[in-house]
């Protein structure tokens, strides 16, 4: 049986390296999404491209772009003339902010009167709107509250107190960040990509490899030799399992080199964890290949598995935002276990003792999905 | 090229789709599932983060900032602790990202006129809900010191902050147009990256070598169902998203249907263009996932902001079609913009299609290798 298993793994291996542009698919698709992804899914708000409307045109207004400017998360990148080039500007999209600075701002802030800033943010994108008015507003009450602190220098008596903290009674608020203290995003999708990038590619490579026996129809010849359908569930399932731990390795060795993501956790663990989540992953390609007779219908269904399974797993969406018969539906979902798991050891330095129920819910997992789909498969083969 | 030859192509594709029902099913539920889990299932807005609170104080005014908390809709106390090892126990476990600690003389401090504290520890390995939180965290004790104090303090800078477009920053209306564009490109590369390298792979490409058919009519022909299809998912997109998710379509509805065929007819060329080099179905799938599906979702700028990006990437992203897509839906859809104002966005893609289609019919030779 080994004998029989081992021809199969060594064809399939022949099958998918002698194929130049698959050799160059198995080894490129996981480094060019691992760049893409490490440097395209920030969520860090930085560098907003904004309009400064400078009708005061004073040292101060000047003083107040340039703090905005040097705190590294606004861009000025236009200086329009009215109200309608602000609203031309955002229009097109050309900044995400604008900020009006009114005539008479300079007088007022020497006088120590109230002055009025006006920022316009674009609310199309959402959620940089709403860290971008909140670096403004910062920005701007640390610049307020320097301006009254100078007062203070200079008389005893400050016309107005400084807006944050209150000095008598106030609220000191200590915020610390956990984990990931420079608050990175790729420290955060990093390891996950390296999760749903493994997922594609042995989704696809087993769902679709069996179909195209079955398509171009060598299955028959499969079928006549003296391979049992249990050795040919395993040699089309193994090879995948292998390429799919080695586009793991390669990646994780890219990512901690190139990103710098460490690994605080256990090499170990990971490899262990890796590969019963291999298990569930196989498992569910080798389902689509017995549903599907073409392998048009092995990638619609692949797809269709593959969108949700990684926009309902937490991978960029936070579970506990959905409704909570979808988050009962994530259960089922081996890539919210192996999420948790990849990035407990890659940022918290989890170990199994916080890590066991997901371990032991992957393994659950995988096999159920194998023991159902081995027995579509040896039924279709029957 | 002939009208006629490119008719008959087109029906054989036709009667190819049609006989493969579970595809073409699969095609139409596509955009149904993507809109759905969007519209649903995901929010990127941050609130009922699980909190847990050590309240060292226990008196009164600590309660009132733990009300504070609870009440601003963001934070949701899951636990009151005793100790701080089970703060560390929730954190680092996830069941908890923002721990509240408030020490022992809190009330004593503010009472007497000192400077009050309250220690957040913020789990920092989501960094955008972290910095989200930290923004809330600010406004929420800024709010509670003001009223603690009794006096409302008039700023010296009155800040005033107006969203324009998007005014109550809801995430949906935001991504759900742009969604759009990532699912066109999606069927487009599911669909038509497999026809070329479908007909290789079974040897029947032999049989359409053997007809007089040009490799501009294949070409065309194969791609009149696809965009079939796939302005049907556009209509169905439209119609979940509008009266559905009742997000406003501000814009011209004749304009979004042409810009939107433009944009397919650039697509489905790239799909075929990759089933052309690819050759085999199963390295077609993938180069199709890398090449159309991963750049429409991740590079378009349809949830992450391009300004974001790396300064090499933000130039890569002049070459991705579903860039330009996903400004001219958001245009129409939220903020009605006229063609005048999307002029380039769609000169580029009208350039992008006409080459791809130049390019396909470049690279397929009509002869058997």
């Amino acid at each position: 049986m080994v004998e029989r298993i081992k021809q199969m793994i060594i064809k399939e291996f022949i099958q998918v390296l002698r194929d130049k542009r698959m050799k160059a698919i198995i080894f490129g698709v996981p480094i060019i999404q691992l760049l893409v992804f490490g440097y395209a899914v920030t969520t860090d708000v930085n560098q907003i491209s904004t309009a400064l409307y400078d009708l005061d045109r004073s040292f101060e207004s000047r003083e107040l772009a340039q703090r905005l400017e040097s705190s590294g998360y606004f861009t000025i990148k236009y200086a329009p003339e009215s109200s309608r080039e602000i609203r031309e500007l955002l229009d097109r999209g050309k900044v995400l902010c604008a900020i009006q600075i009114n005539r008479g701002f300079s007088r007022d802030i020497k006088r120590g009167i109230p002055t009025e800033i006006q920022v316009l943010a674009d609310g199309t994108d959402s959620n940089t709107a709403m860290v971008a008015m909140s670096y403004a507003s910062r920005i701007i009450a640390k610049y307020a509250m320097d301006k009254g602190a100078k007062k203070i220098e200079i008389s005893t008596n400050p016309p107005h107190p400084p807006l944050v903290k209150g000095g008598e009674g106030g609220l000191d608020v200590r915020t610390r960040a956990w984990y990931n203290p420079d608050l990175r995003s790729k420290n955060y999708n990093v390891p996950g990509v390296i999760a749903l990038m493994i997922m594609l590619i042995c989704l696809l490579l087993t769902s679709m490899a069996v179909v195209r026996e079955r398509e171009i129809g060598t299955m028959e010849q499969l079928m006549v030799t003296p391979l049992r359908p249990v050795e040919l569930m395993l040699g089309k399932t193994i090879p995948f399992g292998i390429i799919g731990f080695f586009d793991m390795l390669l990646v994780t060795i890219i990512g901690t080199l190139w990103f710098n993501i460490p690994i605080k956790g256990s090499i170990y663990l990971l490899t262990v964890s890796t590969a019963i989540y291999l298990l569930s992953v196989l498992g569910i390609g080798l389902f689509i290949s017995t549903i599907s007779k073409t392998q048009q219908q092995a990638l619609m269904a692949t797809f269709l598995f593959f969108a949700p399974a990684v926009l309902l797993s937490g991978f960029m969406f936070p579970i506990e935002n959905m409704p909570e018969i979808i988050q009962y539906g994530t259960y089922l979902n081996p890539l919210r276990y192996f999420l948790i798991i990849i990035r407990g050891i890659f940022l918290k330095g989890n170990g199994i003792d916080i890590l066991w129920p997901q371990i032991l819910a992957l393994l659950l997992l995988g096999a159920v999905v194998i023991t159902i789909s081995s027995i579509r498969f040896k039924k279709r083969l029957g | 090229m002939k009208l006629l030859r490119i008719k008959a192509v087109a029906k054989k594709e036709l009667i190819q789709i049609w006989r493969d029902p579970l595809s073409l099913a699969m095609a139409f539920l596509m955009p149904v599932m993507l809109l759905f889990i969007f519209g649903y299932a995901i929010s990127l807005d941050v609130d009922n983060l699980a909190t847990v609170v050590y309240d060292r104080d226990k008196s009164s005014l600590s309660r009132e900032l733990i009300a504070e908390f609870r009440e601003s809709g963001y934070f949701r106390v899951i636990e009151y602790v005793e100790n701080v090892e089970a703060i560390d126990r929730y954190i680092d476990s996830g069941k908890a990202s923002v721990a509240l600690w408030i020490p022992e003389d809190f009330s004593k401090d503010i009472r007497t006129g000192k400077d009050a504290e309250l220690q957040v520890i913020v789990d920092g390995s989501d960094s955008n809900t972290a910095t989200i939180a930290m923004g809330y965290i600010s406004a929420i004790s800024e709010l509670y010191s003001q009223r603690i104090m009794g006096t409302r303090i008039t700023p010296l800078i009155d800040s005033r902050v107006r969203v324009w477009y998007n005014p109550e920053l809801k995430s949906r209306n935001y991504i759900i147009p742009g969604l759009i564009a990532v699912i066109m490109a999606v069927i487009a590369a599911l669909l038509t990256s497999l026809t070329i390298a479908r007909e290789w792979e079974r040897g029947t490409m032999e049989q359409l070598i053997s007809t007089p058919v040009k490799t501009s009519e294949l070409i065309l022909g194969k791609l009149l169902p696809y965009y079939l299809i796939g302005i049907i998912d556009v209509v169905i997109s439209v119609l979940i998203v509008v009266f559905l998710f009742g997000v406003p379509l501000k814009g011209n509805i004749f304009l979004l249907t042409v810009l939107s065929s433009i944009f397919l007819f650039g697509s489905l060329s790239l799909g075929i263009l990759i089933s052309i080099i690819a050759k085999s179905q199963l390295v077609s799938s993938q180069a199709a996932m890398v090449v159309t599906y991963l750049p429409a979702f991740l590079l378009s700028g349809f949830m992450f902001a391009i300004s974001n990006m790396p300064k090499p990437l933000q130039i890569m992203t002049h070459i991705i079609p579903a860039r330009y897509f996903v400004t001219i839906l958001k245009g129409i859809f939220l903020k009605a913009s006229p063609l005048r104002l999307l002029a380039i966005e769609t000169i580029l893609l009208s350039i992008f299609g006409v080459t791809v289609f130049l390019l396909a019919n470049k690279k397929f030779k009509k002869r058997i290798p």
